[in-house]
């Protein structure tokens, strides 16, 4: 197994409060990796650093490296937007933009190259196919994105993401609003995706992340406390800290 | 003692409704008087012809175009100047004394009465810049006039646009040029129409500056340096020299209905904006 991501040292933070406290940890290429730990531990920090979208807030300071193939994304010259292609990312509340539900999937494709009309349609279709939503939306493509419920609203956002056929997906708590047949649709549409991306997975909940990760990392206060197969950390969790979270003895 | 809640409330939506009514009554009795007075002189004629004997007789034909020249090409002019310093101040700036001062400076011009553009118009583009009494003059003017109107409520339509979306456009790998256009703007238009339509209105309706600037010529303007005027400045003029009172409220009942036009057309636009995708 090579590693896709790989996160040395690393140090962030904001203002005068540290919220990654020296972070080692190996993304597998193909696989998915869950982040999961209590609030204000780091995780979704850790997903803002890895697609760049921390540079959109003020006084922050980082150190370290995240070396993606080997290129280091934070401390080299390196071209956001292009990155932000490469890295697709799907967040925890759904935000379709105030289009319809083609021209929210076309929208990222368009902004890379100039798409055939029949082209562009059949990337739209095969990235709303793989998100299992394209069966419930294929008759109303031209609709308002707003007009879906939110569990389609998060699908929708998912084959947004993979119209732009990302090396890495990362999720940030994609299911903490959903009920429990979207949040099924979803997991089930990240196992048949991860031949193609690697996946990162960041959730509170305990249960998503043992159905439907390969690896864990379990952060708390900023650091990372446990990492290995999902498996083994969730029969035999090295730390303490590890097991008592997993039985939700706090969280 | 306590009245009854009951008869508070309908006596208060009986007040608010009463005054309700009494502003739109009053409106509805300009737009009254000026149709009696005005509508027995509305014909063709009095519309493509041209004035004579000052406009005791004929037609407004070149005050009709010269009132369209002078709003289209100052809002064309105004619009994407003031939606550029709107994007300029909540895209790509952060809060600083910059901002601060431009902000200070774009308040106080909104403040200032229409003859003192006038009279700075008259001094800088009719007089030092050579322009004399012209359209050019009289767009510029205007341009500035209406600048701060168009600044302000582009700004207040692009800060309401959701923070979220420009995250969603970046994450999909847009620059930030590309979010601001594809994204932030069209959800920001009809706020920022909103702004235009109020500056066409001002536009339209000014007199002072514009009799300053552009002069008061009854020929019809062919060129950019030609003096003409507008709907309004014939009416005034009409009715200030006591030329012809009929003829001034028949400019003015076109004046009325056309910005009720271009008032119609613009909600038109901007309801099957909003009702597209919401």
């Amino acid at each position: 197994m090579d590693v896709k991501v790989a996160i040395r040292q690393l140090r962030v933070r904001f203002s005068k409060k540290e919220v990654l406290k020296g972070i080692d940890l190996d993304i597998f290429r193909h696989r998915i990796s869950g982040l999961m730990g209590p609030a204000a531990s780091g995780k979704s920090t850790l997903i803002s650093v890895i697609n760049k979208m921390v540079s959109f807030e003020d006084g922050v300071t980082m150190s370290g490296s995240v070396l993606l193939d080997g290129e280091d994304i934070i401390n080299g010259d390196i071209d956001e937007v292009g990155l932000r292609k490469r890295i697709g990312t799907v967040f925890a509340t759904p935000i379709p933009l105030p289009r319809s539900i083609f021209e929210n999937v076309a929208y990222g494709p368009r902004l890379n190259k100039n798409y055939s009309r029949p082209d562009l349609y059949a990337l739209v279709e095969e990235s709303l196919r793989k998100a299992f939503l394209w069966d419930e939306v294929k008759d109303r493509l031209q609709e308002s994105a707003m007009k879906l419920s939110g569990g389609q609203q998060q699908r929708l956002c998912l084959a947004r993401t993979l119209a732009l056929k990302p090396e890495i997906i990362l999720l940030d708590e994609p299911c903490s609003g959903l009920d429990p047949i979207s949040t099924a649709k979803i997991e089930e549409a990240l196992s048949e995706l991860k031949d193609q991306h690697t996946i990162i997975l960041v959730s509170n909940n305990t249960k998503q992340i043992a159905r439907a990760t390969d690896f864990v990392a379990f952060f708390y206060m900023g650091e990372l406390i446990e990492f290995g197969h999902t498996d083994k950390v969730f029969t035999t969790p090295a730390a303490r800290m590890t097991e008592d979270y997993i039985q939700g003895k706090f969280g | 003692m306590r009245l009854n809640p009951r008869f508070t409330d309908k006596f208060i939506r009986g007040a608010l409704l009463f005054q309700a009514l009494f502003t739109v009554s009053i409106l509805v009795f300009i737009v009254f008087i000026v149709f009696i007075k005005g509508a027995a002189n509305i014909t063709p004629q009095f519309i493509f012809s041209y004035p004579e004997d000052m406009g005791r007789h004929g037609g407004i034909f070149p005050a009709i175009l010269g009132t369209v020249f002078l709003a289209v090409l100052s809002i064309a002019l105004a619009t994407p100047l003031g939606v550029g310093t709107a994007i300029y101040l909540t895209e790509y700036t952060k809060e600083s004394t910059l901002t601060r001062i431009i902000r200070f400076g774009v308040e106080s011009l909104a403040g200032i009465p229409s003859i003192i553009y006038g009279l700075f118009g008259f001094i800088f583009f009719v007089i030092k810049l050579k322009l004399g009494w012209s359209l050019l003059s009289g767009t510029l003017t205007i341009m500035i006039m209406v600048l701060p109107t168009i600044i302000r409520t582009a700004e207040e339509a692009i800060k309401a646009v959701p923070r979220n979306l420009r995250i969603v456009s970046f994450s999909l790998g847009a620059t930030k040029w590309e979010t601001v256009t594809k994204v932030v703007l069209p959800s920001a238009a009809p706020g920022i129409l909103t702004g235009i339509m109020l500056s066409v209105g001002r536009a339209v309706s000014e007199t002072a500056a514009v009799i300053f600037t552009m002069g008061s010529s009854l020929r019809l303007p062919t060129s950019l340096l030609d003096s003409g005027r507008t709907m309004a400045v014939h009416f005034y003029i009409l009715a200030r020299e006591g030329i012809s009172l009929e003829k001034a409220y028949a400019t003015a009942l076109v004046l009325v209905v056309s910005i009720l036009l271009i008032n119609i057309a613009a909600y038109y636009t901007m309801n099957k904006m909003i009702g597209r995708y919401s």
